[in-house]
This record gives structure tokens, sequence and C-alpha cells, in this order.
């Protein structure tokens, strides 16, 4: 019906060619709100949040799940086995380490580490490599040549290697010392994907239109090009967010992480490895938590990409 | 004739081709514009018309100085402005617009109708004071025949046709004298075609518009054009009125361009002889020497290749026929007059 009113009143500006008046105005949809709703529906993206959300809630205030305190040890429980049965939430739930500490409480109270360095990791690359993808990608010339020979060099590094290097100049290693040196190694990737999806975004006509009307740089760049190349830097981060918590480990686990007065999975892991044979459980559930945390952050990218990507629609 | 709004003198437009990976070196040009005058005058509707890669769009570019001119004038009430930059670029923007080919991919679809059309006043924001630009963005919507509530919609909730609208309005958001048309239809269907085509024409009444309209179509250039100009690999070969340029064409390529019009009737095809061409369109890289089109001219002899004609009004006849055409041979056609 509306083609119809539309021919009739072929381009005559006095009538609208869409006259037919909407019953009410509706709801206007962002492609991120179309993402939204989308995702909604996705088992996938339902429960790897819950498991997200739980395990934020665990990382801000492990006290309100534990009232047990994870530094206090009694060596009359070294490696205690869990009970049998019972004992939910108790301090004995997932037995006892070798100091005599509840490995419930620890679990709890490692979270924080992982979730810390995880999303701040996350952030750092993603505005650093954001930033420097969207420089070199958008200028070009001889300004993408410089970034990219620069993000070569870093690419280049191993990450182990890298990070043993950088985390070895610290005399006391906190999160933020782990957290630096992620950044510093991980940028890079996120320049990589920023780049490309900026240099595919800046040919678009409406950046020419938005030229044309006399817009300057930065409103070109922040107005129109960031918000249509940034969807495959959020897939890549969400996804690379669980391999930051897991090099976390990695890191502690090698003992050039966090040091023990922190607690961490990766230092629990490790202190664990040693009595695999004889307390299997005080390596199987700090393993576990890491390994749950890693697959809901990469199984919420994978559902966030599926959103996102308007191919797969 | 009054003075010209817009006066194009010997403009090129040469994109250097590099070899070399450390060390460029640049071992020639593609002459994508390579030497083109023609004036707009107020009010007017300049149709440019050639096939596929023969310079029309980068002579919008050029025009838009979206890229800088290799050399040569664009004088806007006399001024050049090909040589602008910073604030007396922007001051300049306002008074010539552009509108795109394609309505899906001139849109930002992250924006919102209201902010596309009202970007222009942010970016120049003497045109409407902060307060009036709601209304001002609903009065423009008005204007191209979209329903002003749709200010919320994101591009993606239109169609085609009305897609073109916003870019239009989008356009004529800063009251712009002259609005350059890169194929505004040629993405839209037949139909929706006939449409923005009115709203430009009505547009162009209201506003006292001038259109420089880019087009492959040789039909609807006629249709809105008062003058038309033919381009064949970076030059102007034929510039006219459009009666002086479809009746009367005196350049082989333009005669040759319009015998491949299709007719949609089928008792005036048979007297009508088609002019097929031989061979492609040479590279822009590497033109032929003298005269662009003797490559593929029936006409074509000696002199053809060692000089360059030159767009000057032919000494032949009287009449119609008597307009610029770039060819040593200029002459009207007869089987083709009388087809028609």
């Amino acid at each position: 019906m509306p083609d119809l009113i539309e021919k009739k009143n072929a381009g005559i500006p006095a009538q609208r060619a869409e006259s037919a008046a909407e019953p009410k105005p509706e709801k206007a949809r962002s492609l991120g709100l179309d993402a939204w709703h989308d995702l909604r529906r996705r088992p996938i993206f339902i429960v790897s949040s819950l498991l997200i959300l739980l395990l934020i809630a665990i990382a801000i205030a492990p006290g309100l799940f534990t009232s047990v305190d994870p530094r206090a040890g009694d060596l009359r429980n070294h490696y205690l086995s869990p009970p049998n049965y019972g004992h939910l939430f108790q301090a004995d739930w997932f037995g006892y380490d070798g100091q005599g500490r509840s490995i419930y409480a620890r679990v709890l109270y490692g979270a924080r580490a992982s979730v810390v360095v995880g999303i701040c990791v996350t952030a750092g690359v993603t505005v650093l490599g954001g930033l420097t993808g969207m420089i070199a990608g958008y200028f070009g010339g001889w300004v993408d040549t410089l970034v990219s020979r620069i993000t070569d060099i870093f690419f280049g590094i191993p990450l182990l290697l890298g990070a043993l290097v950088i985390l070895n100049a610290f005399t006391s290693r906190t999160v933020w010392s782990v957290v630096f040196a992620l950044i510093a190694l991980g940028w890079t990737q996120m320049t990589r994907v920023m780049r490309g999806s900026v240099i595919t975004v800046k040919q678009a006509d409406y950046v020419t239109a938005a030229k044309a009307l006399g817009a300057g740089t930065f409103r070109i760049l922040f107005k129109h090009i960031l918000p249509n190349a940034i969807a495959p830097v959020i897939v890549v981060a969400t996804i690379a967010l669980g391999g930051y918590i897991a090099t976390e480990a990695t890191l502690s686990f090698l003992g050039i992480g966090l040091q023990d007065p922190t607690i961490s999975w990766g230092i629990d892991i490790n202190s664990a490895q040693k009595v695999i044979r004889t307390a299997p459980f005080a390596l199987f559930f700090p393993a576990g938590m890491l390994s749950l945390t890693v697959l809901a952050f990469i199984m919420l990218g994978d559902a966030v990409r599926d959103a996102l990507d308007p191919k797969l629609r | 004739m009054a003075e010209p709004i817009l006066e194009v003198k010997d403009l090129v437009k040469h994109y250097p081709l590099h070899q070399g990976i450390l060390f460029k070196k640049q071992v020639g040009a593609v002459k994508a514009v390579d030497g083109i005058s023609f004036e707009l005058h107020k009010g007017e509707t300049l149709g440019i018309v050639g096939e596929s890669g023969c310079g029309k769009s980068t002579l919008a570019k050029v025009l838009m100085n979206l890229e800088r001119a290799t050399s040569g004038q664009v004088l806007y009430k006399g001024e050049d402005i090909s040589r602008l930059s910073g604030a007396a670029l922007k001051a300049v923007r306002r008074n010539i617009q552009m509108v795109f080919q394609d309505p899906y991919t001139s849109l930002n679809p992250r924006m919102t109708v209201g902010d596309i059309i009202g970007e222009p006043f942010e970016i120049h924001p003497e045109v409407a004071p902060k307060g009036d630009r709601r209304k001002a963005v609903q009065d423009l919507l008005d204007v191209v025949g979209l329903n002003p509530e749709y200010i919320n919609r994101y591009p993606h909730q239109f169609s085609g046709g009305q897609r073109q609208r916003i870019g239009i309005a989008r356009g004529l958001a800063l009251k712009p004298e002259v609005i350059i048309c890169d194929e505004p239809v040629s993405a839209l269907d037949v139909s929706v075609q006939a449409q923005v085509i009115n709203l430009l024409e009505q547009l162009q009444k209201d506003f006292e518009l001038s259109y420089m309209f880019i087009a492959h179509d040789l039909s609807i250039v006629r249709h809105i054009s008062d003058r038309v100009g033919v381009m064949y690999l970076g030059r102007m070969v034929e510039i006219g009125s459009d009666e002086e340029i479809y009746e009367h064409a005196t350049h082989p390529y333009t005669q040759a361009l319009l015998s491949a019009v299709p007719v949609p009737d089928p008792t005036g095809r048979e007297g009508r002889e088609r002019i097929i061409l031989s061979g492609d369109i040479p590279s822009p890289a590497n033109p032929p020497s003298g005269c662009r089109f003797r490559t593929r001219c029936w006409k074509a002899e000696e002199r053809c290749s060692t000089e360059l004609p030159l767009l000057a009004v032919p000494e032949i006849g009287e009449g119609p026929a008597k307009h610029a055409s770039a060819c040593h041979f200029a002459a009207v056609r007869e089987p083709l007059a009388a087809a028609s």
C-alpha cells in the first residue's frame, strides 16, 4: 500500500511520499540494539554471561561466598581430602592445600587476580591497539609504514619470553606489573585488526560525504570510522580476554607472574602439581575454575561475533 | 549570458603510477581527467555522460575538492577554489554539495536520519542555531518528501529511494547553490528513478539550484539537462544544449553512444543504423596520441594521430550543428539525424 501512494505522489515534495502516517512512532533500532535482540535468544550467550556475572561478583566480593580466610593455614589439615558428601560451601568443601588452607576459599579469592588481569589487559590493548590501528589505517602512507613496522617488531617477541624479561625487571610483582607486561606484548593484535577494519571503512561513501560537508579529521575518525570499524575489535578482544586470564595463570605457574601473598589460580596450580598423585583435588579445583572462566569468555566472544557480523545474519 | 557560477578551466587530474618498494619511482600516470573546461550557469543543469572509466566521477571528486587537481582551475563565482584549504575551503563547501551514487553506502549505518541530516549543521553551526536544528532537519525531511517523524530511524529501515532522498536532504541542508549529482539514480529501481529525478527538478525550481548531473543513462540525462557534455577517456569530446547533442551530434563518439540507446519503438528501429565500435576503451595510463578516440573511430586519418582536436565550434553549416565538438571531421551524421 505505501508503494502505491509513493508512486502516485512521485516526488512532489508538498505531499509526502509516505503520507500513510505511522500509527505510533516506532522505536528506533540501531545495529547494536539488533545485535542485542539477537544475543538475548542465544543459549550460549546466556550461559556464558551468567557465568561471567557470577565470576565478577566473586571477584568483587569473595567474602559473600565464604567466611573462611584463604590465608589462614592449619597444618593439621595438610592435603586433607574433601569430604565424600555434604559440606556444600563449607571450608572443607574442596579440601585443603599443603599448608592446610581451604581450597574453596582460595579458589574464590583467586578469581579477583584473574578477572582484574583479564579485564584490564583487554581494556588496555583495545584502547592502545585501537588508537594505533585507527591512526595507521586512516592516515596511511609513512604513518602506516611506521606503525606497522613497530607492530611487527612487538609481534615478533614470543609472549612468554617477553613477559619473562619485562616481569624480571620489577622488584616486586603485583597484578599491575602483569597487566603492564601483557598489554605491552598484546596490543599489536588489536592494532592489526583495527587497521584492516579502518582501511575498509574509510573508503565508504559516507566518509567521503562527511569530507564533502567539511568535517574535520577528528569528527570523521570518531563519528564515522570508529563506530563502523570497532565490531571486529570487540570480537577479538572478547575472545582474547580468556586468553589473557590463561596467560596470567601460566606466568604465575612459572613463578614469574604473581607472588605468594597474592592469591591466584596459577600459583595454586603450581604448588599442587607436585602432589597430583596423592592430592589431585588440590590441582583440580583451581584448574577447573580457570578452564571454566576461559571457556565462558571464549563462548561469549563467539556469540558476540555471530551477532555483530552482518554476513552471518 | 550571465556570469557562470562554476567555471572549469583546463582541469587535469593525474594519478601517479609508482614502481619499486623502497625507492618509489614514478613510471607514469593514469590520466583520469586530462584538460577539461566548461561552464555551469545559475539554475542550469549540465549533464555529463560517458562510459565507465572515462573520468566522470573523478571530475566530480576534483570539483568537490575531495581530490586535489593536478593542474587547472575551478572558479566558483570567479574565485579559484581548487587550491583552497582549511577554513576557506570549508566556507566554499557550504555552496557546493554532492549527492552520491549508492544510497546504501553513502549513509552512515550507525547514525540516525536526524544525525545524518543534522551533521552539516554541526559542522557549520552558523547555518542553523542549536535550538532550531531539530526543526530544520524535520523541514528538510518534509522538503524531500519523507515523513518528519522518521527522524529517529536508522538508514537500514528505509528503501533505496527513501535513502536517496535522505542523501539529497543532507546535500540541501547547507542551502548550496551548486549540487554535483554523481549518478544519483543509477543504483535505484527504474520506477523509483523517476521519483528521484522529479524531486531533483522540483528542488531546482524551488531553490534555484545548479546541477552537474553525472550519469551513463542517456535518456535520463536528456530529460533533466539543459546542456550536455560528453566525455571520453578523460576529455570532453562534445558539449552543447540537449537538442544539439541528441539531435545534431557532430562527434563520432557521441554518434556511436547515441546509436546504442534502445528505442522502444519497433518500427523506428529499422530506419536507424547502429554504430558498433571495435576494440576496447584504451588505458588512461597510456592514451593514444592525438585524438583519444582515433583508435576506435571510423573517420580516423593520419592527422588524428598527430594533431589533438580541440573542443571548438566547427566551421560547418548553420543552426544546431554549430556547437563545440572536439573532432577534426565534425559533421552531423545524416542517417542518425533522419532516424530521430
